[in-house]
């Protein structure tokens, strides 16, 4: 199972964590499950992070935006299929941190790592099983219109 | 009176993989009891055992949270929209962070 994104929306979400950097960007992926597995990312909703007592290493959004992401989703016919946050100075792998705070399961979260203002890597994990028993698994990212 | 319950995405295979459930409710717990009444594997994945929502879940009417209002007992008329919205957070944790159980 893959997570796909058009190059524009790949482009996007990593331009956001140069411009926050050295602070951690987030933001929403909003999309469509596909029959046989796998996501397609139609748009994606950038976000403020609510830890501004921590931004260079922590990120929060809000779930007053959350709601309001996830209700104009719904009733557009889309799905939030999962998040995106960077990791300034540091590798686009998740952190123990990211494992215990994320509670979407079956969602994707997508990370960059940003180096001294400039993008690097992103890659994605989706999030499988039940909160007790949660784990991230490493998911193909496929960007589309290269 | 009929209000409409938006169940985020991980909580959909639970709830017979709809994204928008009627209730019958008066207030958001009676919106709460009705949605698990008709799919009771929520229930677990919304309330801890001591039937309290778990701590990561944010229950909504329209804009507002309802920690914020009167809880379970915050009425609701038709109009109205109840949302459940798991929280989204995390970040980098070095190595002296994790020797410290930093938070």
């Amino acid at each position: 199972m893959e997570l796909t994104i058009p190059l524009t929306l790949y482009n996007q979400l990593r331009q956001h964590g140069e411009a926050t950097y050295p602070h951690e960007c987030c933001g929403v992926l909003i999309g469509a499950f596909a029959e046989a597995g796998g996501k397609i990312v139609k748009a994606i909703v950038q976000c403020g992070n609510t830890r501004t007592d921590s931004p260079e290493n922590r990120y929060h959004i809000s779930p007053t935006e959350l709601v309001r992401i996830q209700r104009e989703a719904i009733l557009a016919g889309y799905d939030i299929v999962g998040f995106y946050h960077s990791h300034p100075d540091h590798p686009a792998r998740w952190s123990v941190t990211d494992l215990a705070e994320a509670h979407w399961t079956g969602c994707s979260y997508v990370i960059t790592s940003v180096e001294n203002g400039h993008a690097i890597l992103t890659n994605s994990f989706l999030l499988v099983d039940q909160e007790e028993a949660k784990r991230f698994e490493d998911e193909v990212l496929e960007v589309i219109g290269k | 009176m009929s209000i409409k319950i938006l169940i985020p995405t991980p909580l959909r295979p639970y709830a017979g993989k709809q994204s928008i459930i009627e209730v019958t409710a008066h207030t958001v717990g009676e919106a709460l009891a009705d949605l698990v009444a008709q799919h009771p594997d929520l229930r677990k994945h919304l309330f801890s055992e001591d039937g309290k929502l778990r701590s990561f879940v944010n229950v909504y009417l329209n804009d507002e949270d309802i920690r914020y209002l009167s809880k379970d007992a915050t009425p609701v008329k038709e109009t109205d929209i109840v949302s459940i919205v798991p929280s989204v957070a995390g970040g980098i944790q070095t190595v002296a962070q994790a020797q410290k159980g930093f938070q």
